[in-house]
């Protein structure tokens, strides 16, 4: 029996602990965050300047928004990114969407094949996958095509949307399919009018992360896009790569923003799906 | 009954069967075509086809006959004329430097003035290297179709004059240390992503509910947050007049010529990876921890057990499959890494990834490039099928 159970230990172990979990979370937001006051600097610089400490007003300024919207290729950038990413998503949700339905039944032939093969898109390497893409897409007469980008966009999206229906589906009751057959109910109406609905948060997910994926996708679009193709994150990279200005902070901050907004629509999705579920 | 079971695997199957197909041809069929690549390279073959045919039965130990040498000077001289002798005297150059401006070189010559009977002495005169039977076996060996070269050179390995492998020459050797110092790396991330996360992933498992929930946003507003952007704010605060080295400096810790590189180098290359992978490890071992009840070491210390002996021999076993989950996506995640390097490592913070974009977008060795993406590709497999048989991929969840 040690006895030496010291209370003064165990207390000065959980200070620690705490203390080591708030420098590991500050480490993991402080980073993200910083972006955003800094995208308000009124002189070209990454850092912090005396007047910004000080609250000087002069020493705040919205002229890198202002360049963003002015600049004529932020704003067909963004056009560019939706365009790829909305279309990469309808394909990306439907597909993948009816394939997890199809994993989902005890019936599938050859569940774990199959399954390891619509997820590799999302484990491969991204230079793999981009290196294979283009000369592929090359070769196919499709390079520095919108074409070539959506479906490379939604094959990588497709996995996204197979795992969460997928954790959607795994909840689900399949003695419902054959209550809607009972009642006369064909294939096509019960997958409608029950099980879409019931899964539904999880499409939606699925969705929000084939989107995501697609939108913050760089190296494909370095490999096989051209010119015509510069969505954000090509723009992005080139503003790194050449000469980083506080404008990439200002575009920095708008993805910020709508991180958090993906964030709380997964958050709320996921709700919906405990109380279907529950 | 059994009708029932074959219809409803046949409707399993076409609901799969969409998604399978597009899989295949947008992502497998470019792999595969990728392999093909490493191995299969017909441009020298297709371009020199007399050539090669004259050389096929050369002994290789000798200076090829007057026919061989006209048979060459004549092709490059055509192949020049059509501007596409370029193309296959870089190929040539990889198996022998030099090569390029040779071959290029005698073509020109030849053309300018063309010799009325003796190729060789002409050739010769033009470029003395074609009186070296080195030249000529490397011609020999480019027009292979088929070939394991690539392989060789992204090993270090080269074949010798009789076709033997051997090592490459000291200062070619490159691609093995650099997938060495990869995995160094990598396993550097995972150990330090390991250590930052087990606290928080507990902390997270075993905080009150509402608490835990505030925490979790966290951990998933960086892991939400676009990847260019998490680099830029490395960027941003690690360079030299960035937020770090400034607060440094004012703080004075550092004096202003002092100022510290943790930028364009390994470390940036690895501070910004541990950032960007340290979710993939903490979303992993929460799951597990949360199922392991606060009981059992509540029972363990009730039972006499000092912390540490309670941890190691109670929950740490418990947490293994999460341990396990969490360090092999990283590890696999960091192993193919590229955009975060590319940005923040400058020179010396490379991985293996960048050689591959160099290959692709540099040097035009696409045969070498799909070689590296094969060998990386093949890594990638190997600890992917270890993962799914400890985790499972059906338990693989987007958290």
């Amino acid at each position: 029996m040690s006895a030496a159970k010291n209370p003064g230990d165990s207390r000065l172990r959980r200070w620690l602990h705490v203390g080591f979990c708030a420098a590991v979370l500050f480490f993991l937001v402080a980073p993200v965050l910083v972006v955003i006051p800094l995208s308000f600097n009124a002189e070209p610089y990454f850092t912090f300047t005396e007047g910004m400490l000080r609250l000087d007003p002069d020493a705040w300024s919205l002229r890198w928004y202002r360049n963003v919207l002015e600049e004529g290729r932020w704003l067909p950038a963004l056009g560019k990114s939706l365009t790829i990413g909305i279309a990469a998503t309808v394909i990306a949700t439907t597909l993948g969407t009816l394939a997890a339905l199809g994993l989902s039944s005890p019936a599938m032939p050859g569940r774990g094949m199959v399954t390891a093969l619509l997820i590799s898109p999302m484990v491969t390497p991204i230079i793999i996958t981009a290196a294979g893409m283009s000369f592929f897409y090359s070769d196919m007469g499709l390079g520095q095509t919108y074409t070539a980008l959506i479906l490379a966009h939604a094959v990588l999206g497709a996995p996204f949307v197979v795992i969460s229906v997928s954790a959607s589906l795994s909840g689900y009751n399949h003695d419902l399919n054959r209550a809607a057959a009972n009642l006369g109910a064909n294939g096509w109406t019960t997958l409608r009018r029950v099980q879409l609905p019931l899964i539904a948060p999880g499409v939606f997910t699925g969705a929000l992360f084939a989107f995501a994926a697609s939108f913050d996708e760089v190296v494909v679009v370095l490999f096989i896009g051209g010119p015509g193709q510069r969505t954000i994150p090509r723009e992005m990279w080139a503003g790194i790569r050449e000469q980083i200005s506080p404008e990439i902070l200002a575009v920095a901050t708008f993805l910020i923003v709508f991180a958090i907004l993906l964030l709380a629509a997964v958050n709320w999705l996921r709700q919906r799906d405990y109380v279907r579920a529950g | 009954m059994a009708s029932s079971l074959t219809s409803r695997r046949l409707r399993a199957a076409l609901l799969a069967a969409p998604l399978f197909v597009f899989v295949s041809v947008t992502f497998i069929a470019p792999l595969a075509t990728m392999m093909l690549r490493s191995v299969y390279e017909p441009v020298v073959a297709e371009s020199l086809p007399e050539t090669l045919a004259a050389l096929a039965d050369w002994d290789g130990r000798e200076l090829p006959n007057e026919e061989t040498f006209r048979v060459a000077g004549m092709e490059f001289i055509a192949l020049n004329e059509r501007r596409a002798l370029g193309s296959v005297a870089t190929r040539v150059n990889r198996l022998e430097s030099g090569m390029r401006s040779t071959m290029l070189g005698v073509a020109r010559e030849l053309a300018n003035d063309p010799p009325a009977g003796a190729w060789r002495e002409a050739m010769i005169a033009a470029d003395e290297d074609w009186a070296e039977v080195s030249s000529w076996l490397a011609v020999r060996r480019a027009g292979e179709r088929i070939t394991p070269r690539h392989y060789l050179n992204a090993l270090d390995l080269d074949r010798g004059a009789a076709g033997e492998i051997v090592a490459q020459p000291e200062d070619r050797r490159i691609y093995v240390t650099l997938l060495l110092r990869t995995f160094a790396i990598s396993a550097a991330i995972t150990g330090i992503c390991l250590l930052l996360a087990y606290p928080v992933a507990w902390l997270l498992a075993h905080a009150r509910p509402s608490r835990a929930g505030l925490l979790l946003l966290l951990v998933l507003v960086p892991f939400w947050t676009s990847l260019l952007v998490r680099t830029t704010s490395w960027i941003v605060l690690l360079q030299n007049q960035g937020v770090i080295n400034d607060l440094l400096v004012v703080l004075g810790i550092l004096a202003d010529e002092q100022r510290l590189s943790l930028i364009y180098n390994m470390t940036g290359t690895i501070i910004a990876m541990v950032h960007v992978l340290l979710p993939f490890m903490i979303l992993p071992l929460y799951s597990v921890m949360r199922t392991i009840p606060p009981r059992h070491m509540q029972a363990a210390a009730s039972l006499g057990g000092s912390f540490w002996q309670s941890f190691r021999r109670v929950y740490w076993p418990q947490s293994l499959p999460g341990v396990a989950a969490g360090s092999l996506l990283v590890f696999i995640m960091s192993i193919g890494f590229y955009i975060t390097p590319a940005l923040v490592g400058g020179r010396t913070g490379q991985l293996i990834s960048s050689m591959i974009a160099y290959h692709m977008e540099q040097s035009l060795n696409w045969g070498l490039a799909a070689a590296l993406g094969a060998i990386l590709l093949l890594l990638v497999v190997l600890l992917y099928l270890i993962y799914s048989r400890l985790v499972g991929v059906d338990r693989m969840s987007l958290s």
